[in-house]
């Protein structure tokens, strides 16, 4: 089936079987790789992306349902000059992460929090991040570099 | 994983996606979020032939004070459940209870209506809606009807609505100011509640909805009578499990299904009664 997405600003026209899932689109067909796959049963929260701005975990989309849409991946974050988006950056000052493979998926369930809660308590982010695992339970830094971004903006 | 192949179609409308799950026969499913359906799917726990995508009938996502209920459209995402200000107002213990479905990119794609047409016992909004009196609003190729929540829910997976027949709007009558608990059991976070409660109670008046406490949601009417009839809270919840048929699986016994049931029971009745 005939596809059109927007992703990270780039118009794709593309022929997908139905079953393809969006994860896959992105990393197969796209090349975008900075998008992982982890538990692939929509429970860990690495395959998260922005679909029209919101967070969604990409192994339980189909490609063919996101005909249409706007999608912003982990490389679509970064301004074309290289500077890194005030998450990413908050993520690197504060040492939020340790062998980094939750990190693309913990960075956009994080920008898509801030949209709907700018000023969350530290409670708040911890349940707003419930979606997503770091097998490296280094979530104590990843919640103060929620909390900096937040206060930075 | 990925699903087995199928053939996909789009809904323009309710009465399009109608005549297509029609054409298309048993082995059709219409396809919302997908956030019940697709992880099935990858599983090989569904395979259907044929997905009838009504993900963007847009007119079937609202949210609307009807009076003396509020009108829900099937479509209508989690998170707009629970950041509703008419559901805040109207019926906290829905939105309270939309925002434990799974986690924020769940609740950005699933539904209300495709959580209870998918019936999952173990999901929590089935169970509330149970507990609220809703109805359900089915379209068919002859029309609408209403299923009273009590009569949806038939077994296992298995509800009311004929195979050609479209859940498309949930009536919950509005709550008046009742006292109202939502208590979720579970070890980690999003998971599926290994037992949950929905309830409300104004005075004398009460109702208990049970989240996996059996092949379907269950109504505790037993509370509810005891509550109607008197009973102190901690008399009613002795009562919790007397309309189950709990199941024992990796989490829980029946036996530890039971007690917790009398347990979370007697708290959201405590906490509906302040």
């Amino acid at each position: 089936m005939q596809i059109r997405v927007t992703v990270n600003g780039t118009v794709h026209d593309s022929d997908v079987e139905p079953r393809t899932l969006l994860v896959h689109y992105v990393r197969e067909v796209l090349g975008l790789t900075g998008t992982n796959i982890g538990c692939d049963t929509s429970s860990c929260g690495a395959c998260s992306l922005h679909l029209n701005g919101e967070a969604v975990k990409s192994c339980t989309v189909l490609a063919v349902q996101a005909d249409g849409t706007d999608i912003t991946t982990i490389e679509g974050m970064a301004a074309a000059d290289g500077t890194m988006h005030p998450m990413q950056q908050a993520f690197m000052e504060n040492h939020a992460l340790q062998c980094g493979y939750c990190t693309p998926g913990m960075v956009m369930a994080a920008t898509s929090l801030l949209q709907e809660n700018p000023n969350p308590s530290e409670e708040e982010v911890r349940i707003g991040l419930e979606g997503n695992l770091c097998r490296c339970t280094g979530y104590h830094n990843i919640v103060q570099a929620v909390l900096a971004a937040a206060g930075g903006q | 994983m990925i699903p087995a192949a199928f053939d996909y179609v789009r809904a323009e409308s309710a009465e399009h996606a109608i005549s297509l799950i029609g054409q298309h026969g048993e082995d059709a499913k219409f396809i919302a979020g997908g956030h019940s359906l697709l992880p099935m799917m990858k599983l090989r726990m569904a395979q259907p032939s044929v997905l009838v995508d009504i993900g963007r009938l847009a007119d079937l996502s609202y949210i609307r004070d009807a009076g003396d209920h509020i009108a829900i459209g099937a479509l209508t995402r989690h998170m707009d459940v629970e950041t509703s200000s008419v559901l805040a107002e109207h019926v906290p213990l829905l939105a309270h209870a939309a925002s434990h479905v799974g986690d924020p990119q769940v609740r950005h794609r699933g539904t209300i209506g495709g959580s209870i047409a998918h019936s999952d016992s173990a999901s929590d909004l089935p169970a509330t809606t149970l507990a609220l009196g809703a109805t359900y609003i089915a379209q068919g190729p002859n029309g609408t009807r209403e299923i009273a929540a009590a009569d949806f829910f038939q077994g296992f997976f298995t509800t009311s609505l004929e195979p050609d027949e479209m859940l498309t709007e949930i009536r919950v009558p509005k709550m008046n100011g009742a006292g109202w608990s939502f208590q979720k059991f579970n070890r980690r976070a999003q998971d599926w509640a290994i037992v949950g409660v929905a309830a409300w109670r104004r005075g004398n008046e009460s109702g208990v909805g049970l989240v996996n406490m059996g092949s379907t949601p269950v109504l505790a009417t037993s509370v509810a009578s005891a509550i109607s009839s008197g009973a102190s809270v901690a008399d009613a919840a002795e009562l919790a499990a007397a309309d189950a048929d709990p199941q024992k699986d990796l989490n829980a016994s029946v036996e530890y299904r039971v007690h917790l049931a009398k347990v979370l029971v007697r708290r959201a009745l405590e906490e509906s009664s302040k």
